[in-house]
């Protein structure tokens, strides 16, 4: 049957065009084809490797960052904790000097208020004292005419001075 | 969907009206091995009484007169030109003979472009734009970019699927030296069975149905098994570890083992070829069953349509199972035969 005998022209034909395919294809298409895939395989395997590395990493540092802020919360304690023993202490400080102080200005003012008492009451008794002299001296240059009546007035009133004087 | 139950209906009544008018028998072994023979011209359509083809060159070399080259439409309906015609009858019938000075008629060498030669060209034409398409889109790529789209993705998806599946679990440890032979060889047998489904040109020619076409496919196989052999491979066929009975006096294994170097790629050819032409043989059938019964009247042809463009249907769909398939097996079995060869061999490519 003629559909089981090869033609030789057909075979001719056959062998330069599965030859010219073969060698095109097989030396600049496939092997560029193959490469290509291969090597993005092996790009994903290393992304793959890469991204689970960055993972790791990234765990790894979410705990270093939990631990810095655990040591972050207790430093801020200690640290509120002191400065409200510094507060307390200050505090207390500058209650004492003030009550230091008020003291101090009590005692100035008591010591002015008695300086002034004294100097008014010194002030008053030379008042009264020369009020007092003032109306002898009238009262009595209406009742000492003379001059003898006099001395013997400005005796009595020199020793009364003198007693007074020495009263004091 | 109602157009299409119309145009359906359209197709079942026109054999109907055509079915009075039209006379003559139909000779369906005649049209079915035409096809799937060769011609030196491509026949795309007949319109009334005209035959519209392609006429394609015929290279002869005569003894006598040496090359001939010339178009095959000179030889149309019998003529004879420059001592050619296409013979008739008798052992070389439908081939360009050479008419000797005493009347008898001979072969001379043929090497034209006949119909299955031009659609191998083309076919071959397609397959490498196809494949060096794809390697181009990938030459420029840089490796973290993402996978390519288009023909160069679909290129590739079929080639991790062989790589993975087929040529890694089957050639050995040496499957990368045979890679890039067992794809071309997929993807060039797998073409030539899809263009061989679509019923018009450039398809539709039986490429892969043809015996010398497998035919040098299978000695390509068992050129790529016995070269590269291993000395395992050999040993195993000449000095078998077995009693030395059987291989001492009369070498019994060694000649049967012998033998099964050829009858390998022997059953590789005989698979696609039949496979491929009796595809192309059933679809054809099915298709002249319309005609075969036009002279039964209206009703039986009209219903005999129906059947037939379904059953035509199904069996395109089959087909194109069967090309897939086809081509798979002859690249898987060429990639045993060479992973039995390979075997004892130390992996030399170390990558």
């Amino acid at each position: 049957m003629g559909l089981l005998q090869p033609e030789t022209g057909l075979l001719i034909w056959m062998v330069i065009a599965f030859g010219v395919v073969f060698i095109v294809v097989a030396k600049f298409g496939f092997p560029v084809i193959l490469r290509a895939i291969e090597s993005r395989k092996k790009f994903i395997d290393s992304s793959l490797d890469a991204a689970h590395a960055a993972e790791k990493q990234v765990a790894e540092t979410g705990e270093k960052v939990r631990q810095l802020l655990t040591e972050a919360e207790q430093q801020r304690a200690q640290m509120l904790k002191e400065v409200a023993e510094t507060r307390e202490q200050l505090l207390q400080a500058a209650r004492k000097a003030a009550d230091v102080e008020g003291e101090r200005l009590m005692t100035e003012a008591r010591n002015r208020a008695e300086a002034e008492r004294q100097a008014i009451l010194r002030d008053a008794r030379q008042q009264v004292a020369l009020l007092a002299i003032a109306v002898s001296e009238k009262m009595l240059r209406a009742q000492l005419p003379d001059s003898a009546a006099q001395t013997l007035l400005d005796g009595r009133l020199i020793d009364e001075l003198q007693n007074q004087t020495n009263k004091k | 969907m109602k157009r299409l139950i119309t145009l359906l209906l359209l197709v079942v009544c026109l054999p109907i009206f055509a079915a009075g008018s039209e006379g003559g028998e139909i000779d369906t072994k005649e049209i079915v091995l035409e096809h799937l023979g060769d011609s030196y011209e491509w026949h795309i359509t007949t319109v009334g009484d005209h035959h519209i083809s392609i006429p394609l060159p015929v290279i002869v070399h005569s003894k006598t007169s040496g090359w001939h080259c010339f178009s095959s439409s000179r030889l149309h309906g019998g003529t004879e030109f420059e001592g050619f015609r296409l013979a008739e009858d008798g052992e070389y019938a439908g081939k360009v003979v050479e008419i000797q000075a005493d009347g008898s008629e001979t072969r001379p060498f043929d090497i034209s472009i006949t119909k299955t030669v031009a659609a191998l060209l083309i076919n071959s034409i397609i397959v490498i734009a196809l494949v060096m398409g794809a390697a181009r889109a990938y030459r420029r790529r840089k490796v973290d970019a993402e996978a390519p789209r288009g023909l160069a993705g679909l290129i590739e998806m079929v080639v991790d699927y062989l790589l993975d599946d087929l040529i890694k679990p089957c050639a050995g440890p040496n499957y990368r030296r045979f890679a890039p032979y067992l794809l071309t060889v997929f993807f060039f047998i797998l073409l030539n069975n899809l263009m061989g489904l679509i019923p018009f040109f450039p398809g539709g020619a039986n490429v892969s149905g043809n015996i010398a076409v497998t035919f040098v496919l299978a000695l390509a196989t068992f050129l790529m098994v016995n070269l590269f052999g291993s000395k395992h491979y050999w040993k195993d066929i000449f000095w078998p570890e077995l009693p030395i009975l059987l291989k001492a006096p009369v070498p019994i294994i060694p000649v049967i083992e012998l033998v099964g170097i050829f009858t390998k790629p022997f059953a590789l050819m005989i698979r696609l070829f039949a496979n491929m032409m009796a595809g192309h043989a059933v679809i054809l059938s099915l298709t002249c069953v319309i005609f075969v019964t036009a002279s039964l009247g209206p009703v039986i042809n009209g219903s005999m349509t129906v059947v037939s463009v379904a059953f035509s249907i199904f069996m395109n769909c089959l087909e194109l199972l069967v090309a897939f398939l086809q081509a798979y097996v002859f690249t898987m079995l060429s990639a045993v035969f060479i992973g039995l060869a390979q075997e004892g061999k130390q992996e030399t490519e170390q990558e």
